[in-house]
């Protein structure tokens, strides 16, 4: 069989098999058990408890954890558009960059602590060192701020039995599972992947630009850097901000086949292993192995026609009658292959993770649409933390239906569901798909009434044109990251829309399933009767599904099909 | 929110000491035993240095094995692709160009036999490595311009022929610079 089918399947089954162990490692940290690596990590947590004024043992409620988590973004921010903006006079920037502008620096800073990586600037040019250090630091506590504030929606969704009053005093403390995601789960891998990198030829310096005449006679200026250390937070975080330009295609920050898998587990490592570490918690296996079955069957959907797309290769170069044996190669780099590179595409958008090792511009329409639903979605795993956050919600409007449905008042997990919750819920459900058809709809308003004006947005005409909009904005709503790069997106239009959708997409949803979990907690908990809808069946599974489906295609499907359908039909 | 703003300033500090400047020393710490000391590996011939071991450079002449189109021109300091979308008349026109250009250095070749990989852009623009039609389907072109046997410039594409990894998962590649620094070093 094929070596390129082998090897995307070998990547799947890599990322399971770590993924467990990882997830009860996870579990073990929240809960605060013992684990092998304490003598280590003890010592570095008192440390971090200790510089920052903390008493971890202090229990916070749900409105205090948020109120953490926003004052913290808050500073992250202002050190951000400093540094950006005053990078050009600051260390480290032996290529001589210039500083940012603010609408750049905005956008670039909202996108690095929302965990989002939109990249508006390439790497080479756009920042120094010291910027990318910087963000760097934001790829480690962006992760970590999203996996502490699931960790206390996990907390929150923990059956007590005895008081309900004392279990909403059990949400756990915000800074110090922010500490522990840190230290015990984020920086131990990291160094692992980094050393791999390396060792696999990705540089780590600080010198600047090297010189060298090449072969042909040509002068080569070859920009290098402190690469390794980032593209491992990178990955791991679901950052997916590139320390080059073209991120993980280009040849030092993904040197072969064997970091492109190493890489692309990494994407959806964390993800997976949080559901683990939920199934831990809670002592509910099934109830884990259900969320994962379902947020698998999404992700097989949308990864296995993208492959057999990108392996069929372009129609229009078809016709042409040359050879196309590999598949569409335009943006794509032989070493991955179009297998490789529309796995990762997957992967880096059903989480929002947003790295890319080929340019998703020149994906075939249907393998750019998939890669606008993962994002459109934005549950199938998700990114760290959030996703599951984001399946919350779904699963919080699949119980509200099936309660509907049978006649009875919907429980979930021994919780009422009430008005208070579903509304709750349907807003966070409907946020996603108004910032994102509300901002390609401006735009497209926009440039169809000024296509003078605006002639540098769009790198391709027509339906594939639109579709870049449409995927900037999906993008950004989906904290993701990625984007169809043609979009001429360094303007004030884009980086100021972008910026605005990036910031309401990281943090009512975040502030959504924390505060509906918070207030469940507090509940009375009922005990399983003969009557409880179960939570751990396939019944129910489908059900979720099924939410899934519906909100997910019957918001975006008119969107859809004026862009990458439209394209697909006419290539016909 | 008063009473955070004083963890959080003292927290962020914290958290940039470990891990934004200890982390970064431990990884650079590291690198000095990985390859080159992690300022990225060369390549030499003659003791000069003539390229970057992963990064692909611009082989244009007849006399060579031609690389990738690459939509930045091998810019090893500003990669890029094209970000074609794959409808795009003005891109397929550009596709098209390029096989005519193909078919006129290489007229003993049929349209048929040309990889698409050559005529399509990488997304990086420094892809350093072509597929084994590609190389094979510039034999001919190479043997009448350098005035060696088919053959032999056939059986050094074989010998340079890098095999999926364990040979088992991934893609066939040749590297486009390993390739010609042995081509001009033959006989």
């Amino acid at each position: 069989m094929n070596t390129e089918i082998f090897g995307v399947i070998a990547m799947f089954l890599v990322t399971i098999t770590l993924a467990i162990p990882l997830g009860k490692y996870i579990g073990k940290v929240y809960n605060g058990n013992k684990t092998l690596w304490d003598p280590i990590f003890n010592p570095l947590d008192k440390l971090f408890f200790k510089a920052g004024g903390i008493n971890p043992a202090n229990n916070m409620t749900w409105q205090q954890n948020l109120v953490a988590l926003l004052t913290i973004n808050i500073v992250w921010f202002l050190l951000s558009m400093f540094v950006l903006m005053s990078q050009s006079w600051l260390p480290l920037n032996p290529d001589g960059n210039s500083s940012m502008t603010a609408d750049l620096a905005f956008n670039t800073t909202i996108s690095f602590i929302t965990n989002t990586n939109l990249q508006h600037y390439s790497g080479e040019s756009g920042l120094s060192y010291f910027g990318q250090i910087t963000l760097m630091l934001w790829q480690f506590i962006s992760a970590a701020a999203g996996m502490a504030i699931c960790a206390t929606v996990f907390k929150a969704m923990k059956p007590v039995l005895h008081s309900a009053k004392e279990k909403a005093a059990e949400v756990g403390n915000f800074y110090c599972l922010f500490v522990k995601s840190c230290t015990r789960i984020l920086l131990p891998l990291c160094v692992v992947v980094a050393v791999l990198l390396l060792l696999n030829g990705t540089p780590m310096t600080f010198k600047g630009k090297d010189q060298f005449i090449s072969v042909q006679g040509d002068t080569v200026n070859v920009s290098r850097g402190p690469a390794a250390a980032m593209i491992a937070i990178k990955q791991l975080g679901t950052n997916g901000g590139g320390f080059f330009g073209v991120n993980s295609a280009h040849p030092l920050e993904n040197p072969n086949y064997f970091t492109n898998t190493i890489e692309n587990v990494c994407i959806i490592l964390i993800p997976i292993a949080m559901i683990f570490a939920l199934g831990f918690m809670l002592k509910r296996k099934r109830f884990a192995w259900m969320i994962l079955g379902i947020m698998t069957l999404g992700f097989l959907l949308l990864v296995i026609p993208s492959i057999y797309y990108e392996m069929h290769g372009n129609t229009a170069i078809a016709k042409m009658g040359v050879l196309q044996n590999l598949g569409s190669m335009e943006g794509k780099e032989v070493r991955f292959g179009p297998a490789a590179s529309a796995y990762w595409g997957i992967t880096s958008t059903v989480t929002s993770n947003g790295s890319v090792n080929a340019m998703h511009d020149s994906f075939t329409p249907l393998t750019g649409m998939f890669a606008m639903l993962g994002m459109m979605v934005n549950a199938f795993y998700g990114g760290v933390g959030v996703g599951f956050l984001n399946f919350y919600i779904f699963m919080i409007i699949a119980v509200f239906i099936s309660g509907l449905m049978v006649g009875r008042t919907p429980e979930f997990l021994g919780k009422k569901i009430e008005a208070k919750e579903m509304k709750i819920a349907a807003i966070i459900a409907l946020l996603h798909p108004f910032l994102i058809l509300v901002g390609t709809a401006i735009s497209s308003h926009l440039y169809a009434h000024n296509p003078q004006t605006y002639a540098g947005w769009l790198n391709n005409p027509s339906s594939h044109g639109y579709s870049e909009m449409l995927y900037e904005f999906t993008s950004s709503s989906a904290n993701n990251g990625s984007g169809f790069a043609g979009l001429g997106n360094n303007t004030p239009f884009w980086n100021i829309a972008c910026g605005i959708v990036m910031l309401l997409a990281r943090y009512l949803p975040i502030i959504g399933p924390v505060a509906i979990a918070g207030i469940l907690a507090k509940k009375k908990y009922i005990p399983e009767s003969a009557g409880t809808l179960k939570t751990d069946n396939s019944t129910f599974a489908i059900m979720i599904f099924a939410v899934i489906f519906i909100i997910a295609a019957l918001s975006f499907f008119p969107a859809l099909a004026l862009g990458p359908i439209a394209e697909y039909f006419g290539m016909k | 929110m008063k009473q955070h703003i004083l963890p959080a300033l003292r927290l962020t500090f914290v958290c940039a000491v470990v891990f934004a400047v200890a982390y970064t020393f431990l990884i650079l710490a590291v690198a000095q035993a990985a390859p080159n000391k992690g300022n990225g590996q060369t390549v030499s011939v003659n003791n000069k240095v003539v390229g970057y071991a992963l990064e692909g450079q611009s082989f244009t002449a007849d006399k060579y094995f031609n690389g990738r189109p690459s939509a930045v021109g091998y810019n090893a300091a500003g990669s890029g692709g094209s970000n074609k979308g794959p409808s795009n008349p003005e891109y397929l026109q550009q596709v098209k160009n390029r096989l005519d250009m193909f078919l006129v250095h290489n007229p003993a070749i049929k349209k048929e036999q040309i990889p698409a990989e050559l005529l399509t852009a990488s997304g990086s623009g420094l892809d350093p490595d072509i597929s084994y039609n590609a190389a094979m389907v510039q034999v001919i072109r190479i043997a009448a311009t350098r005035k060696l046997r088919e053959e032999k410039i056939g059986a050094l594409v074989k010998e340079k022929v890098q095999q999926p990894l364990l040979h088992l998962f991934g893609t066939q590649k040749i590297n486009v610079l390993q390739l010609n620094i042995a081509l001009d070093e033959m006989k």
